[in-house]
C-alpha cells in the first residue's frame, strides 16, 4: 500500500445559505485548501465531489458544480451521490494505482431550501418503505427508542452528549449550534419526535469542504505536517431497519477493526447527527471517553451540513493533529438510514 | 418535475405485495432460520437469492418492538395529522415491519399489541395496510 497523507483542508462555516448557490459557497473553499499547497486544480492527478442531486433537486447538478474547479483543460474527475468522506475513499484507492501522486476532494450541500428531513425518504428501499416517506428524525426517534428501551443508555445520556456538543462547538469557529447548557435543563426541553427533544436532532446546515490529498515524497513537499491515512475501510448493514438490531453497528464495528482502531486514539471526531447515534458508535468502536477526546469539533450536532459532514470529521480530526493535539485520531462518516454504511479511517500525525 | 420511472418489483417483494393485494403478510425464511418481514430479495447473510417458493404466511397481529411520534405529518405518510411510526414484529415473524401506528400517544408502549388496519381496497402496494391498531382487550 502507498501511504496517502491529508496536506490540506479547508470547510465553510455552517449556516443557513439564503442567497448563495452551491457553487459560489464551494469556490473560496476550494481557493483556501488549494493555497498551502502552492498547486492548482490543474495540477491535481484526480479530482472527485461528493454530493447530492436530490438535495438540488435538479439531476447532474453535480456537473454544474465543477465551475468551483475549473474542469477546462479536461480534468480527470469522478462524483459519488455521498458525503464527501465517501469521495476521499475513492481518491485513496485511485492514489493506490501509483500512477498519480495528487488528488482534490471536494463535497457541498444545501440542506436549507427543502425539507432535508423528507428529502432523506428518498434513499429509502424504495417498495415497502420509501411510500410511506418516513422522514429521518422519525425513523431516528425509532432508534433511540430501541436503544433507551434496552436499558443501555438514559435519556441523561443523551443530554450529556448534546450539552459537550454545543460546549466544544464554542472553540469551532465553523459551528452552527453552541453554548454551555447543562443537562439538567436539557431535560426539561419539551418531548419533540417522542423520544428526542428537538436538541437531540441536527441543525439545518448549508456548507461545504474541500481536501488535498498527496502519496508518500509527493506528502512531505507539500506539507511540513502531513496527517497520514493509516487505515480506511467501509462496511454496510441490512437495508430494512426492522432487520437488524439498531442499538448495534456492526458495520461500525467491523470498519474500526479493519481500518486498525486501537486504544491508543487521542481524538474521535464521529459522524453522529442524532445524539443516541454517538453513543453507538462510541461503543462499536471501543472508544474510552476518559482518553479519547469525543467529537472536540461539537460533531454533527453542532453543524450537519448533508453531503459534507463525514469529510468534515475526517478534516477537523486531521486539523488538530496536525495542530499537535494528538498523535493518533479515528474520523468516522456515515451514510443511509440510521447509521446503515459507515466509513472509519485512523489518521496519524507526524511522529 | 418527476420521471415516470416503472419499477418491476422482483420475484419474492412482488409476491409479498401480492399477497397484500389478498389482505396476507408473507415472510422468507433466512438462512440462519429467522423469518423476515418484509422479505428480501437477498439472503443479508449469505446473499444467496430467496426462492419466492419458500415464503410462508405469519400473523397479522403483533408486538411492537420501538415506535415514535412524528410531530410534523408530510405529504405522503400514512395520515395527515401528528402520528405515531412503529416497528412491529408479527407474529410469526423475527423482525419488525414499519408503519404507521393509529393510537393516541399516551397509550403507546414497547410491547403493546396492535394489528393490521387493511385499507378498504387492497392493489398489491404497501399501502394496502393502512396502518397498525390497538388489538382490543
Amino acid at each position: 500500500m502507498r501511504d496517502v497523507a491529508i496536506v490540506s483542508f479547508a470547510q465553510h462555516a455552517s449556516r443557513r445559505e439564503e442567497s448563495r448557490n452551491e457553487i459560489e459557497i464551494l469556490l473560496p473553499v476550494v481557493r483556501e485548501a488549494l493555497a498551502p499547497t502552492g498547486l492548482t486544480s490543474q495540477d491535481m492527478g484526480f479530482t472527485i465531489s461528493g454530493s447530492s442531486d436530490y438535495l438540488a433537486g435538479q439531476a447532474f447538478a453535480f456537473v454544474q458544480a465543477l465551475d468551483a474547479v475549473g474542469p477546462w483543460p479536461p480534468i480527470s474527475e469522478s462524483h459519488v451521490e455521498m458525503d464527501g468522506a465517501f469521495a476521499l475513499y475513492e481518491a485513496w484507492v485511485r492514489l493506490q494505482h501509483g500512477d498519480i501522486d495528487t488528488a482534490l476532494v471536494y463535497c457541498f450541500g444545501k440542506s436549507s431550501p427543502g425539507d432535508v428531513a423528507r428529502v432523506l425518504s428518498l434513499q429509502l428501499e424504495p417498495y415497502v418503505l420509501g411510500p410511506l416517506w418516513p422522514d429521518a428524525v422519525s425513523l431516528a426517534a425509532l432508534q433511540a427508542r430501541a436503544l433507551l428501551d434496552a436499558g443501555q443508555v438514559t435519556e441523561k445520556d443523551l443530554a450529556r452528549v448534546v450539552a459537550r456538543s454545543r460546549r466544544n462547538a464554542l472553540g469551532n469557529p465553523y459551528a452552527q449550534l453552541r453554548g454551555e447548557y447543562d443537562e439538567a435543563s436539557l431535560l426539561e426541553e419539551p418531548l419533540y419526535a417522542d423520544p428526542l427533544r428537538m436538541h437531540d436532532c441536527p441543525p439545518v446546515s448549508d456548507g461545504a469542504a474541500v481536501m488535498v490529498l498527496a502519496a508518500g515524497d509527493r506528502a512531505r513537499e507539500l506539507s511540513e505536517h502531513p496527517v497520514w491515512i493509516r487505515g480506511i475501510d467501509h462496511r454496510i448493514d441490512i437495508q430494512a431497519p426492522g432487520s437488524r438490531d439498531l442499538t448495534t453497528s456492526p458495520s461500525t464495528r467491523l470498519a474500526g477493526q479493519k481500518a486498525g482502531v486501537t486504544k491508543d486514539i487521542d481524538i474521535a471526531e464521529l459522524h453522529a447527527p442524532f445524539s443516541h447515534q454517538e453513543l453507538i458508535l462510541t461503543d462499536a468502536l471501543g472508544l474510552d471517553e476518559t482518553t479519547t477526546t469525543i467529537n472536540p469539533s461539537g460533531g454533527a450536532l453542532a453543524s450537519n451540513p448533508v453531503m459534507v459532514a463525514g469529510l468534515v470529521r475526517i478534516g477537523e480530526a486531521a486539523m488538530r493533529l496536525q495542530a499537535g493535539e494528538g498523535h493518533r485520531a479515528v474520523a468516522h462518516a456515515t451514510s443511509g438510514p440510521l447509521l446503515q454504511q459507515n466509513l472509519v479511517c485512523v489518521l496519524e500525525g507526524q511522529s | 418535475m418527476e420521471f415516470a420511472y416503472t419499477r418491476s418489483t422482483g420475484p419474492v417483494v412482488g409476491a409479498f405485495l401480492t399477497g397484500l393485494r389478498d389482505r396476507k403478510v408473507l415472510g422468507a425464511k433466512d438462512s440462519t432460520g429467522r423469518t423476515v418481514v418484509p422479505p428480501p430479495e437477498y439472503d443479508a447473510s449469505s446473499a444467496a437469492p430467496i426462492e419466492a417458493s419458500t415464503l410462508v404466511e405469519v400473523g397479522q397481529e403483533g408486538t411492537v418492538t420501538s415506535w415514535s411520534w412524528n410531530p410534523v405529518p408530510r405529504l405522503g405518510n400514512p395520515f395527515d395529522v401528528p402520528f405515531a411510526w412503529a416497528l412491529v414484529r408479527l407474529d410469526g415473524a423475527d423482525t419488525s415491519l414499519l408503519h404507521a401506528l393509529d393510537a393516541p400517544r399516551d397509550t403507546i408502549t414497547t410491547g403493546m399489541r396492535v394489528k393490521v388496519r387493511w385499507a378498504a381496497e387492497t392493489v398489491g402496494f404497501i399501502n394496502d395496510i393502512a396502518c397498525f391498531e390497538p388489538v382490543a382487550s
